[in-house]
């Protein structure tokens, strides 16, 4: 069926379209759709993939969304230009989710319902099945072969070249060459049908570009697990949580590659799947305690459980790194869907006056680096530190700057005596304050015979680490903590300032996977005549940079992916700014947020605000 | 209340083989309760610790929460010790022994402590056979909260206050050798003969050693009708064995009837010797270990002693496949693969 093609088509685009995969889980689908992808990104064209999959191994479906922008784009963005259809179960919703004149490939195998029809969109029916059951004999490759039937009728109508297929193919089945034939003959298959059936290349097509340069496409748990190896971290200890899990699965992945003693084969790390996300964060104390680069990661879920041992690393000043990828709570609330809700939880995790740091990095790359300087600022601080991604970030690809590493840093184990140090000092307090910046000097276990050793507890004690009930003591020691917060805030890595000088009375703050749809949004809004100032947070606590940048504009929206507006409360209570300052711009239904949706919002508000014309509101977004 | 301990110390001492004094091992002065059955256990590590010549510093001390947890205060002074939260102890000494393969690890717990809320990380601290000396003081109550029945009071027994009570005991015990603890033992906090010679033997064990002392709460457990008791416990023990443990050097002497002794020789070449009293027990069988432990159990008595040791199996690091070297000890010249190892990483990704 060509179906009713009575809509006019938007004029010719090049690199700018979302296509989206509906299909079924399990099925196989995962490598053809990145297969996809992967061959727009090797095409030199910026292109950025997100899975949205279900809490389920079998059975229900599951979409894919690529989305090819020609400016670098790489938020998610709303209006699909091309869905293809092959999950019955939710056909119907599929048919519906495509832009007005936008097109619709299916499976025409079977006949499909008039009522399914719709006037203002562009059917492509391909017999899939058929062809499959057709040109295949085996059951599961007949089940297969279905997407990379389709990934091959795409290669026409969008111009991907199919040489690139062939290649990222045979990387793919590398040692297992046998499947690559099998492979090209089923891209051919939904090739050929097109060229036989269809006009191509549609409206909306790849032209090969080279904007990709030395980019990467990769994930943010892979670069977490990745950035943990090179930060040091020695002993893991996971237990598994969607969508965490690849995090830990990564550091182990390239540690087994690269953290192998070559003479005799042993491992230069530990990695232990954990009973419980208690005793993951347990161990990672037990082991910073001893003097080992320790982390663990997790989702929202298991940072509550965590939340006694979090007390108690504050307290007794242990390191301890904790990787939050974070999904869609409350409760158990939508595992596997995205959300930057977690930022409470994890700023003030565990009971009595506590606080921790907070890292929040948007890209891979970043994920890479502040993975491996948390365990810097862990030890250095004698604290927890939490790195703050999320499930869109942390398994969702994306293209980003290549990983780097300079040589000639070495790791800074903070503030550790040595045997020679303890000998020739006088008599050692844990928790006196000798440099007055609130960060005492630690030992580590079995340094010194008989200097050095004392018990590290969670009750009070007074500077040399006996226990006390004394409040003076108790408060001396609670005020020495809060200096030592104020030492971190100028030393969390400092936030991005878009601009060398504000020129705008508007400014947006934004964090993590928000940063990329903030971006396009300021674009959107500048070009209709709005301009906004711009600063991404990178840490908790805020410094000096975050309150200048507030202070110098009349409002400031505050962009996250929560309900409740959480960036925008430790803001207020970490700044003590006034609530009226900072505008919220909340998207929370599970989805990435999308530049659309920020800009629209910004305008709505500037409108009623009466910062901004009637026609001017109408006519931007 | 604040106690100074004296540091007078009389020149004639004894000295260990390192050159130590008992003095060297001991801790600050206990704030328990006098009598209280835990502060003979400290005083019998203290002992093990200066008998075996082990170096303080080289002692890692790891609790929970509760009267027994807060015990590692009051030995070992010199050691490095963790009082960390209610029930994690096993968690906190894994992690504490991943990163340092080469201290003797202590994990002090009590029943509350590990019974109840820690039943969870006792379990998988066995499962992993990590090398630690895992020690229960075991006296049947919760006294820091003021004497409430814990999981391994026994049925029928009577509390203080008088009540009794009506449910099952959790058997440390059984539970460590069901689990496959590799070395599983029970004594009496007031027999220090048969503890420092467990402890020793503990302390050479290359895996997990249990050992759950009975160890009356004086304040709260010491009552007639109390099956936690110094005279009930008293009354009621019976040894499997006269144990002795023999260092690498010495030579073996066998004061006992052949036949009656049962050898084992640790990962390290150490040994231990057992007099055995019991005569169908073999502590090298796990079955015949477990049969002992209920027999003894159905004729209400409290079998001490060593009651399981098994030598055969590598510990968690042996498991992992982890360096010779500490993983705390290593350096970024190890651990960093640096900026051209990267490079191929990337091209991994484009």
């Amino acid at each position: 069926m060509s179906g009713a093609i009575n809509q006019v088509s938007r004029p010719s685009q090049v690199n700018d379209f979302v296509v989206r995969f509906a299909n079924v889980n399990g099925t196989g689908s995962a490598s053809a759709n990145f297969l996809f992808a992967k061959a727009i990104f090797r095409m030199g064209i910026p292109v950025t993939p997100k899975n949205i999959f279900p809490s389920n191994i079998q059975g229900l479906p599951t979409w894919y969304e690529v989305r090819v922008s020609e400016k670098g784009y790489l938020g998610r963005r709303e209006g699909i230009d091309l869905v293809v259809a092959v999950n019955a179960q939710s056909f119907e919703k599929d048919i519906q989710s495509v832009r007005a004149g936008g097109y619709l490939i299916y499976d025409s195998t079977k006949k499909m319902h008039n009522n399914l029809i719709r006037e203002d969109i562009h059917y492509l029916g391909i017999p899939m099945m058929e062809m499959c059951n057709t040109h295949f004999t085996d059951p599961r490759q007949r089940q297969l072969f279905k997407n990379i039937i389709y990934v091959g009728a795409l290669s026409v109508l969008l111009s991907i070249e199919f040489e690139v297929l062939e290649t990222l193919l045979a990387e793919q089945f590398a040692g297992k060459e046998k499947l690559i034939a099998p492979n090209i003959k089923a891209l051919k298959l939904g090739a050929n049908y097109v060229l036989e059936q269809f006009q191509y290349p549609l409206d909306f097509h790849l032209q090969r570009r080279d904007l990709v340069k030395s980019k990467i496409l990769v994930d943010g748990n892979t670069a977490c697990g990745l950035g943990a190896v090179y930060g040091g971290a020695t002993v893991v200890a996971w237990y598994p949580i969607t969508p965490s899990t690849s995090v830990a699965e990564a550091f182990d992945k390239f540690a087994g590659k690269l953290r192998v003693d070559k003479v005799t084969g042993k491992k230069n790390y530990a990695i232990v799947q954990a009973e419980d996300e208690l005793a993951a964060i347990g161990m990672v104390i037990g082991a910073n305690w001893n003097g080992a680069r320790s982390f663990t990661a997790t989702s929202g879920p298991g940072v509550s459980l965590m939340n006694e041992f979090i007390g108690l690393s504050y307290f007794a000043e242990v390191p301890a790194v904790l990787v939050d990828v974070q999904r869609a709570g409350p409760s158990t609330g939508m595992p596997t869907r995205t959300q930057q809700s977690d930022v409470l939880l994890a700023a003030y995790a565990s009971h009595g006056d506590t606080k921790h740091i907070l890292l929040f990095p948007s890209t891979p790359k970043e994920c890479f680096e502040l993975t491996a300087k948390s365990f810097e600022l862990a030890e250095y601080l004698q604290t927890l530190v939490v790195l703050m991604t999320d499930l869109d970030l942390g398994m969702n690809d994306h293209m980003s700057e290549p990983f780097e590493w300079d040589d000639n840093h070495e790791y800074n184990r903070g503030k550790v005596l040595t045997e020679e140090e303890l000998e020739n000092m006088g008599r050692y307090g844990r928790y006196l304050d000798v440099d007055g910046d609130g960060i005492p000097y630690r030992t580590i276990p079995g340094t010194h015979p008989t200097k050095g050793g004392f018990t590290t507890r969670g009750t009070s004690r007074d500077e040399y680490a006996a226990y006390t009930e004394d409040n003076k003591a108790y408060q001396r020691n609670m005020e020495r903590l809060l200096a030592k917060w104020e030492t971190a805030r100028e030393l969390v890595p400092a936030p991005e300032v878009y601009h060398e000088a504000n020129q705008h009375n508007f400014g947006i703050l934004f964090y993590g996977t928000s940063t990329y749809s903030s971006e396009e949004a300021k674009d959107i809004l500048e070009a209709k005549g709005i301009g906004l100032d711009a600063v991404r947070i990178k840490a908790f606590p805020f410094n000096a940079t975050v309150k200048d940048f507030i202070a110098s504009h009349q409002q400031v929206f505050v962009i996250e992916q929560n309900r409740d507006a959480q960036l925008r409360s430790l803001l207020m209570m970490d700044l003590s700014i006034a609530p009226e300052k900072l505008v919220p711009v909340l998207n929370f239904d599970g989805m990435p947020i999308t530049a659309d949706f920020i800009a629209k919002s910004i305008a709505s508000h500037l409108f009623q605000e009466k910062h901004l014309q009637h026609d001017l509101y109408q006519t931007h977004i | 209340m604040t106690y100074i301990k004296p540091i007078f110390r009389h020149p004639k001492l004894p000295k260990n083989k390192i050159g130590y004094t008992l003095k060297e091992y001991e801790g600050a002065i206990s704030n328990l309760c006098a009598g209280c059955g835990h502060d003979s256990i400290s005083t019998a590590i203290v002992q093990a610790c200066f008998d075996l010549s082990i170096e303080p510093h080289k002692v890692a001390k790891i609790s929970g929460i509760g009267c027994s947890s807060k015990t590692p205060a009051f030995f070992l002074g010199n050691s490095h010790g963790f009082n960390s939260v209610h029930g994690r102890m096993p968690s906190v000494a894994t992690g504490a022994n991943l990163a340092n393969k080469d201290l003797v690890y202590f994990g002090v717990s009590g029943d509350g402590d590990t019974a109840s809320i820690g039943m969870g990380q006792f379990v998988h601290a066995i499962r992993r056979n990590v090398n630690m000396v895992y020690l229960v003081m075991n006296n049947g109550c919760y006294g820091l909260t003021k004497g409430q029945d814990s999981a391994t009071a026994d049925q029928g027994s009577k509390s203080k206050a008088g009540s009794i009570n009506p449910f099952q005991p959790v058997d440390l015990a059984s539970l460590a050798v069901e689990l496959g603890a590799t070395f599983v033992a029970q004594s009496f906090s007031g027999d220090k003969g048969q503890l420092v010679p467990l402890i020793k033997a503990a302390i050479h064990h290359k895996g997990f050693a249990f050992i759950n002392v009975i160890s009356p709460c004086v304040t709260f457990n010491n009552n007639v009708g109390s099956t936690k008791s110094y005279d009930y416990v008293r009354e009621h023990m019976e040894m499997t064995s006269k144990l002795d443990f023999v260092p690498q050097e010495s030579e073996i002497k066998v004061d006992y009837e052949e036949g009656e002794i049962a050898q084992v020789t640790m990962h390290d070449g150490t040994r231990l010797q057992l007099h055995k009293l019991e005569n169908e027990w073999d502590p090298k069988d796990r079955l015949s270990a477990m049969n002992a432990i209920q027999r003894a159990r159905a004729k209400e008595e409290i079998i001490t002693g060593l009651l399981y040791v098994e030598t055969r199996f590598g510990d968690l690091h042996d498991i992992l496949g982890t360096s010779d070297i500490p993983l705390n000890k290593l350096t970024a010249k190890e651990l960093n693969p640096g900026g051209a190892a990267l490079v191929e990483i990337n091209n991994g990704f484009n």
